[in-house]
């Protein structure tokens, strides 16, 4: 199962802010314990890309505008650059590096995506995989969206058509326009 | 006739076969690093400062608070940044003196350990400012507007054949159109991370070509291109604004250089639509004169546009016109005006997305003014020769095209009243509009190597932002070594390789693959001599195309291309929602289906984008872009985008290069916005004439 890590030497004393805006965080992260030190101003991820090197999350606006640093925090969807991390202490994090399986074997929807040829420079990809999975977790436990017809029953899955998957995964921009083969990519995981 | 995906030949070649991407493996999981993304000790983060004022000098600059605070490592300013010297574009002259040309200019860079106190100080810079009175506005009568010799892309400003008044036309057109600025918005914002070891520099740059980085940086650092590595491995799209070196990298040299650090510039997203180059506003007049049965007797298309006091980059408008139809009376012509803006640059397609927006529009009013169907209106005017040139053309197809996209498109059945078709408060409409793009190709170096275990690698400064050009390139060395594609390997992205010219201009397959083709074919000659296999250190052949691949051709050679919309306009939203959208395009060989279709389809979702969602306001009294980040500057999300579908023309042109490629980068976005536009007059009967089509806009049209 998971392995633990301290990677609280991230600062050294002398340039590192005083430590009453510090905090000592403990996040799961791709079933990994780590324990950090953490510059209350750090979002989420920041500390993905820049304490842990795992930098599949994406920077593309910094402000919650694009997607590109979408992870699920305890399964649901999130802009992980509006998430101050020390607010997550305890917190499972799922990050792209996460969702494939051991070995070569990727995730459903990672085939998918490269099947669909579903990206172009691959700059919003990890956010669209991991968005497309929290999207299709919220359908199952029967979430509604915009689309979502009046007459469909509540509490059960809502099925998923293309209008369904493009209104979810609209939080998730991509300039290279793959929209398309996206949403070709997540109707292949919805109907097998 | 028409192509559906699956070139012929495909079970023979790997020329046009639909080549899963090299590096997608790499994408899906996260694997793919960027730029921003190489991590060395002691890296240290920079943030700049921009210009608060749209004109002036900086008197002061305080940066007291900034360094007090721990973990600060320097702020650089014009006072004690590392000199550099003067590169071609000025917009890299960054910290150099205390002039402010726009707002947005970078005034000063803040280095610390780490993205939250380098953010934290950079707020924390005061700077002080001689303020100077502004011009940021553009109208047709500027007093300061002139008449470029040239314009972007060496054309000439003005053209004119026949004089602008001639032969009486029985029908006439005189309208104008507007675009406003545009910002090219890559996911990856501009980034670089430098790091120098003694006089050796090494940099990873988001760019579209890391040949040119590298020489930027040697002359601005003056340091010899051999100590310089420049790597743009995976680079997040760019779409022109990373066509050459932007600041992010000048400024992360200098950093570097000051604080004996590893440093990463990364352009808050913010920051970008002053810095990296945007599309200029254009405002256009086309005047368009003819007879009864269609054929233009006059063709006139003006258009002004602006620049900064920086560079002169002249929006090349116009130019499609001498490209697409011929009249005895034509006369193009471009006026740039300076002002205190951000400089322009190019985005996808510049010249040609606004100018055929302007002029496909035009044609679809005069095809309403003749009671002509708007296809029949473009067969009857296609040239036999580039009437600029009067060369022949080295294939068209553009009737083909638009043949062929009426048929798919069921344009036949079409009832060419505007405004009749109600589906409640919704109104229906279809529009057409036809596409060119010009066939770029650079000289090129690159490298083949076979291996004695049978396996193939191909070496060439090329970069893949986003276009599969490992996959394309693979294809191209398979088929000229006539080898199975699993058996070659690509390496591309960084300075150590063959150099390259940049990906861009829709110019990087053909240009790179013709030193491709060349490099494998001599290294399929060599191996015969070989016996078929090579000795146990390898054989090697390299390739130049200089002299050849920028030779002058006797033909006008472009691709072009028809796009077919539908739209429903909302006349209680005043929303215009895209239905459907189709190309046909003729584009030469397509040497991989697979991506060349998300090329052509993500060029008309910038279309789309341009036509219906992006516009960019240039604040008059702050001389600064109102719609700065990705919550006010809307780029088409999923919800805006139907199932686009785009097609091709099976294409052979014997005149263009050893592929038979002519390049899908940008021809997808040209005539999409005006087949967008037209389609909503068809819905609505009301010409709107300024993009994009927003809901204020078109329920005061609707008003009206």
């Amino acid at each position: 199962m998971g392995s633990e890590n301290d990677d609280g030497a991230a600062h050294d004393g002398a340039s590192a802010p005083p430590a009453e805006q510090r905090t000592a965080t403990t996040l799961r992260i791709n079933a990994e314990r780590h324990t950090l030190d953490l510059d209350h101003r750090r979002v989420l991820l920041d500390v993905l890309r820049e304490d842990l090197d795992l930098t599949g999350a994406k920077k593309g606006c910094d402000h919650g505008q694009c997607g590109a640093c979408t992870v699920l925090v305890d399964g649901r969807r999130v802009n992980s650059c509006l998430l101050l991390a020390v607010a997550l202490d305890g917190c499972e994090v799922t990050t792209v590096e996460g969702l494939a399986g051991e070995g070569e074997e990727l995730h459903p929807l990672q085939r998918a995506f490269l099947d669909r040829d579903a990206f172009q420079c691959g700059y919003c990809t990890p956010g669209q995989i991991c968005s497309a999975v929290g999207a299709l977790a919220e359908a199952a436990a029967g979430h509604p969206s915009h689309v979502t017809g009046p007459a469909t029953p509540s509490g059960r899955p809502v099925p998923l058509d293309p209008d369904e998957i493009r209104e979810r995964l609209s939080g998730n921009l991509c300039r290279c326009g793959a929209y398309p083969r996206i949403v070709e990519a997540v109707e292949d995981v919805v109907v097998p | 006739m028409a192509g559906t995906g699956t070139a012929p030949g495909a079970t023979h070649s790997a020329l046009g076969a639909s080549a899963e991407r090299r590096e997608g493996r790499l994408k899906v999981t996260g694997g793919a690093r960027y730029a921003a993304e190489h991590p060395r000790p002691g890296r240290a983060q920079a943030w700049p400062v921009p210009a608060t004022v749209a004109r002036g000098r900086v008197t002061a600059v305080d940066a007291t608070a900034a360094l007090r605070m721990p973990g600060v490592l320097a702020v650089l300013t014009h006072e004690n940044a590392p000199r550099l010297a003067e590169p071609d574009d000025r917009t890299l002259l960054v910290l150099q003196d205390a002039s402010v040309p726009h707002r947005g200019w970078f005034v000063a860079l803040v280095v610390a350990e780490t993205l939250e106190t380098a953010r934290a100080a950079a707020a924390a810079v005061r700077v002080d400012y001689a303020v100077a009175e502004h011009d940021v506005t553009l109208t047709t009568d500027h007093p300061d507007a002139y008449e470029p010799e040239t314009v972007n892309g060496d054309f000439p400003g003005r053209r004119e054949i026949g004089g602008p008044d001639g032969t009486p036309a029985a029908v006439h057109v005189d309208v104008g159109y507007e675009v406003t600025p545009l910002h090219n918005h890559p996911m990856e914002p501009h980034a670089s991370t430098a790091h120098w070891d003694q006089d050796r520099l090494t940099v990873y740059s988001s760019s579209q070509g890391s040949t040119t980085v590298r020489d930027t940086l040697a002359t601005m650092f003056e340091t010899s291109a051999e100590h310089i590595t420049v790597v743009s491995d995976h680079v997040g799209g760019g779409f022109g604004s990373k066509g050459t070196p932007r600041p992010d990298v000048v400024l992360a040299v200098m950093a570097a250089r000051a604080t004996g650090r590893p440093v990463t510039v990364s352009l808050p997203r913010r920051h970008l639509p002053a810095v990296v180059g945007h599309r200029a506003p254009t405002l256009h007049r086309v005047r368009l004169g003819a007879a009864r049965d269609g054929r233009l007797v006059s063709l006139a298309h003006e258009v002004t546009t602006y620049t900064s006091h920086v560079r002169e980059f002249v929006e090349q408008a116009a130019v499609s016109a001498r490209v697409m139809y011929a009249a005895p009376h034509h006369f193009t012509t471009h006026h740039v005006v300076r002002l205190d803006v951000p400089s322009p640059s190019w985005m996808r397609a510049p010249g040609e997305a606004p100018g055929m927006y302007a002029l496909e529009s035009a044609m679809d009013e005069l095809a309403c003014e003749l009671g002509m169907d708007p296809v029949e209106l473009r067969a009857v005017n296609d040239p036999e020769r580039e009437p600029d040139s009067g060369k022949p053309f080295s294939s068209r197809h553009l009737v083909d095209c638009l043949r062929e996209g009426a048929r798919r498109f069921n344009w036949s059945g079409r009832d060419p009243r505007p405004g009749v078709r109600a589906e409640g408060p919704l109104l229906i409409g279809t529009g057409v509009a036809a596409a060119t793009y010009p066939v770029l190709v650079s000289p090129s170096t690159a490298e083949a190597e076979a291996r004695p275990d049978g396996t193939f690698v191909v070496r060439v400064n090329a970069t893949d932002i986003g276009t599969g050009a490992r996959t394309v390139l693979a294809q191209v060395a398979a088929d000229a070594l006539g080898v199975t594609l699993e058996r070659v390997r690509t390496e591309v992205g960084c300075t150590t390789l063959p150099a390259a010219p940049l990906a861009g201009g829709s110019s990087g397959t053909s240009s790179w693959g013709w030193a491709v083709h060349e490099a494998c074919a001599r290294l399929a000659e060599r191996l015969a001599d070989h016996g078929g296999s090579p000795p146990v250190d390898g054989l090697t052949a390299r390739a130049d195309t200089e002299g050849r691949a920028d030779a002058e051709s006797a033909y006008a050679r472009h691709a072009f291309g028809a796009h077919f919309a539908e739209v429903a306009v909302d006349t209680v939203t005043g929303e215009v929602r895209v239905r459907r959208l189709l190309g046909v395009y003729a584009a030469g060989r397509i040497l991989n289906a697979r991506t060349a279709r998300s090329q052509f389809v993500g060029g008309m979702t910038m279309g789309l984008g341009m036509a219906l969602t992006e516009t960019s306001t240039m604040d008059p009294a702050f001389g600064d872009f109102a719609e700065s980040d990705l919550a006010s500057y809307h780029v088409p999300v999923h919800a805006d985008v139907p199932d686009i579908e785009a097609h091709w023309i099976d294409e052979t042109d014997p005149h263009l290069n050893p592929m038979g490629s002519k390049g899908v980068g940008e021809i997808g976005i040209v005539g999409t916005a005006a087949a967008i536009g037209n389609a909503a007059h068809h819905a609505t009967g009301v010409r709107f004439r300024e993009l994009p089509l927003t809901p204020d806009k078109v329920l005061r049209g609707l008003g009206d």
